[in-house]
């Protein structure tokens, strides 16, 4: 039965690609020349002026030059140019160091806030505001006050995924159980086992949930930052083709962002997945 | 305008100092310059020349009797006889030793456009090894991350719009810090383009509420433009709109009829024509012939600190200057400098740009073999023109010591010396007068220009 939900689903995904493909394909054909010039003239203009060609590569440019990009990952052809290999595993690189220091501080800070409703309300104004702030909006306050543009980045990388961390271990600390807390202190256990025995792995869902959530806005955030600080990375190269106006280079840009992210959610999802209990 | 000379020329005063002020007539002076062309090739030639133009006046006082003396056995024979009784080739490599740099790997940051051309072709055709330096350009996303960066010291100097160190010195749009020009980038290489829907409004009179694109505030764009439209009657600041575009996202805009034109740098005005965008109505240099647009600049501590690297550095600018102002070398340079590390652009678009022929937009093809050029002295004229208009569009408020500020922010006395080491030939003085759209420019009285102007912003 599953089975088969999953096979019919396979191939309606498969058939709304081809959909979506063939839309493409012909929504980018070129059309016909759209007007006579003199040949002189046209060795000096591009291809979309003198052969009508639209400016929005159809998904044959994209999948020939995707190849191109696949067959040589890792090329280093200087500072300004290098492969695709190369430039993500630049992003991975400052995302990760960005999101484990956003780790190493929301979720014993979260703890702690979230063990007392006091102080829980205090600061959750501050949260509140702190946490729709755009990664753009740091990054030019991050450029000046810490003076160096790498860490700037992963300044950025920090500040924008630590919020959600921080607010979900708040939440599912406060909202552990009141009958298991109340178990534990009959048993008379202490509080920092109580803290790793009882309420950590009850709110270990939680934690992780939000911890799910920051890897996504870290991801997010490391195009925009890339684009602004520049020299590497895939932010970097989507700009980069950008100034060049080479529309193939950003789609396929945009495709490998996607898949890297879908990975990062996905493996935070395993993770979700073997701490989570049934009640 | 040439900045070489050959003392083998026995058409040439030796003497004289101003480049341009030695000849009777325009004529004799591209001539003199083509054949300079012709004759210097490397720097070891034309360190040769210093030395050998030195002795020569050691030789014969008389301006007119080494003419004569020139004439009558030629060039050649006089070199060869020169050579036999003075060391010519020891003189030279003493000459031209200089101290080892303080520190060898640097960073420079630029910018994609051609304006950066010697700061980028730099490095693919070796002016910086040549100079025993190890340069790593790192092309950076606008104009504002330049700045901060290398304010922050990421880069050791970098390419910046010409108004911009006279602003971070003056603390516009940044805190205060001292910074200098030792060289001019490029002079002339911008552009006027319209999208091709307004090919019939090339009068600047029907702009009013037209939106255009500058690349950012202190740029010389922003000036030319505004001076432009002032010019024809308009106050940028209230019949048109102008924004601070960075310079990729010009032609996308343009596409998208975000904006209806732009004055921009090159390669991008070129883009927006080759993607059939928009048509070139008018070159900058049409505005106003020679002027400075992008700068070479590096933050005093810098200079202070590492002094014989920052020689270098100049040195190996205005080499890759000298060589770019050449245009035999300019297809050349179109292909060295198009790949995605560096300006990543179609090299047709960069060969337009730099062979000065062109398609219009509209059609034609033109020739302009000026289009861009290339120069390296630091004008300290130019400088004073910018404070002009910077206070005459409200960007400086109160007064202003146009002199000092020129001469602090534009080196024009160190690249003398330099260049005049290098065995090229600055001109005299730091102040020249020159013509905006017909109205001439004094670089002594600032203060009367200024006020000459009737469309400015109420201060």
């Amino acid at each position: 039965m599953t089975s088969s939900l999953r096979l019919r689903a396979g191939l309606v995904s498969i058939a709304l690609l081809a959909a979506f493909l063939g839309i493409w394909h012909l929504a980018t054909r070129s059309t016909a020349p759209v007007a006579t010039m003199s040949p002189e003239y046209a060795k000096l203009m591009g291809l979309t002026a003198t052969q009508g060609k639209s400016a929005m590569p159809g998904p044959l440019d994209v999948g020939a030059k995707l190849w191109e990009h696949f067959k040589r990952p890792f090329y280093d052809n200087g500072p300004n140019d290098k492969g695709l290999g190369i430039q993500l595993a630049y992003s991975i690189a400052r995302v990760g160091t960005g999101y484990l220091l956003a780790v190493l501080v929301a979720i014993p800070l979260g703890f702690l806030i979230g063990m007392s409703p006091l102080l829980s309300k205090a600061l959750d104004p501050f949260i509140q505001v702190l946490k729709p702030i755009s990664p753009l909006a740091w990054m030019p306050l991050a450029l000046y006050t810490i003076k160096d543009s790498s860490i700037s980045a992963i300044f950025v990388i920090f500040i924008c995924s630590i919020w959600p961390m921080l607010l979900n271990t708040v939440f599912g600390v406060a909202s552990v159980r009141k009958e298991w807390i109340n178990v534990a202190r009959t048993l008379e256990v202490g509080t920092v086992r109580r803290a790793f025995t009882v309420i950590l792995p009850a709110a270990a869902p939680t934690i992780l949930t939000g911890m799910r959530i920051s890897i996504g806005i870290a991801w997010l955030v490391i195009v925009a930052a890339e684009m602004l600080v520049g020299g590497t990375g895939i932010g970097y190269f989507v700009w980069n083709e950008w100034n060049n106006l080479s529309i193939t280079n950003v789609i396929i840009a945009i495709l490998l962002i996607g898949v890297v992210g879908m990975l990062l959610d996905q493996i935070l999802a395993r993770f979700t997945r073997m701490v989570t209990f049934p009640e | 305008m040439s900045t070489f000379d050959n003392p083998f020329d026995p058409n040439r005063n030796l003497r004289a100092g101003c480049v341009c002020g030695q000849h009777q007539s325009a004529a004799e002076h591209e001539q003199a310059t083509a054949l300079a062309c012709e004759t210097v090739e490397s720097e070891e030639k034309r360190y040769e020349g210093v030395v050998a133009s030195a002795v020569m006046r050691a030789m014969f006082p008389q301006d007119v009797a080494r003419r004569a003396f020139l004439k009558s056995v030629g060039a050649s024979t006089a070199l060869a006889a020169l050579s036999q009784f003075f060391p010519l080739k020891t003189a030279t490599e003493v000459f031209a030793q200089t101290g080892a740099p303080e520190k060898k790997d640097l960073k420079v940051g630029f910018i994609p456009i051609t304006c950066a051309t010697p700061i980028i072709m730099a490095a693919p055709l070796g002016f910086y090894s040549k100079h025993g330096l190890n340069v790593e350009v790192v092309k950076t996303a606008g104009w504002a991350v330049i700045r901060d960066k290398t304010i922050n010291k990421e880069y050791d100097a970098a390419h910046m719009l010409a108004p911009m160190p006279i602003a971070i010195s003056l603390g516009l749009g940044a805190n205060a810090i001292p910074f200098a020009v030792p060289a001019i980038e490029n002079i002339n290489g911008q552009g006027i383009v319209l999208a091709t829907k307004h090919k019939d409004k090339r009068d600047p009179k029907d702009w009013k509420g037209l939106k255009f694109a500058i690349p950012f505030d202190y740029s010389m764009h922003n000036y030319l433009l505004r001076y432009y439209l002032a010019e024809h009657g308009l106050d940028p600041d209230t019949d048109v709109q102008l924004r601070s575009v960075p310079p990729p996202e010009m032609v996308a805009n343009l596409r998208a009829d975000n904006i209806d034109g732009f004055l921009a740098p090159d390669n991008i005005c070129q883009r927006a024509i080759y993607d059939g965008v928009g048509f070139m109505h008018l070159l900058s240099k049409e505005i106003w012939d020679g002027h400075p647009c992008c700068s070479f600049a590096a933050s005093r501590e810098f200079i202070t600190t590492a002094p014989n690297s920052f020689a270098a550095l100049t040195r190996a600018i205005v080499d890759a200057t000298a060589y770019a102002s050449k245009a035999e070398n300019r297809k050349q340079i179109a292909e060295a400098i198009a790949p995605a590390n560096y300006i990543n652009a179609p090299v047709t678009v960069l060969e337009q740009v730099l062979t000065g022929t062109y398609a219009d937009g509209l059609g034609g093809v033109k020739t302009d073999a000026k289009r861009v050029d290339f120069d390296p002295f630091p004008w300290q004229s130019f400088a004073v023109w910018m404070l002009t208009q910077m206070k005459r569009w409200g960007q400086i408020k109160g007064d202003v010591d146009y002199k000092a500020v020129a001469e602090q922010v534009y080196l024009a006395t160190d690249t003398k010396k330099l260049m005049t080491e290098m065995g090229l030939s600055p001109p005299a003085s730091a102040y020249k007068s020159f013509a905006v759209m017909g109205k001439t420019f004094d670089p002594a009285k600032p203060e009367d220009y200024l006020a000459s102007f009737k469309i400015r912003k109420a201060s």
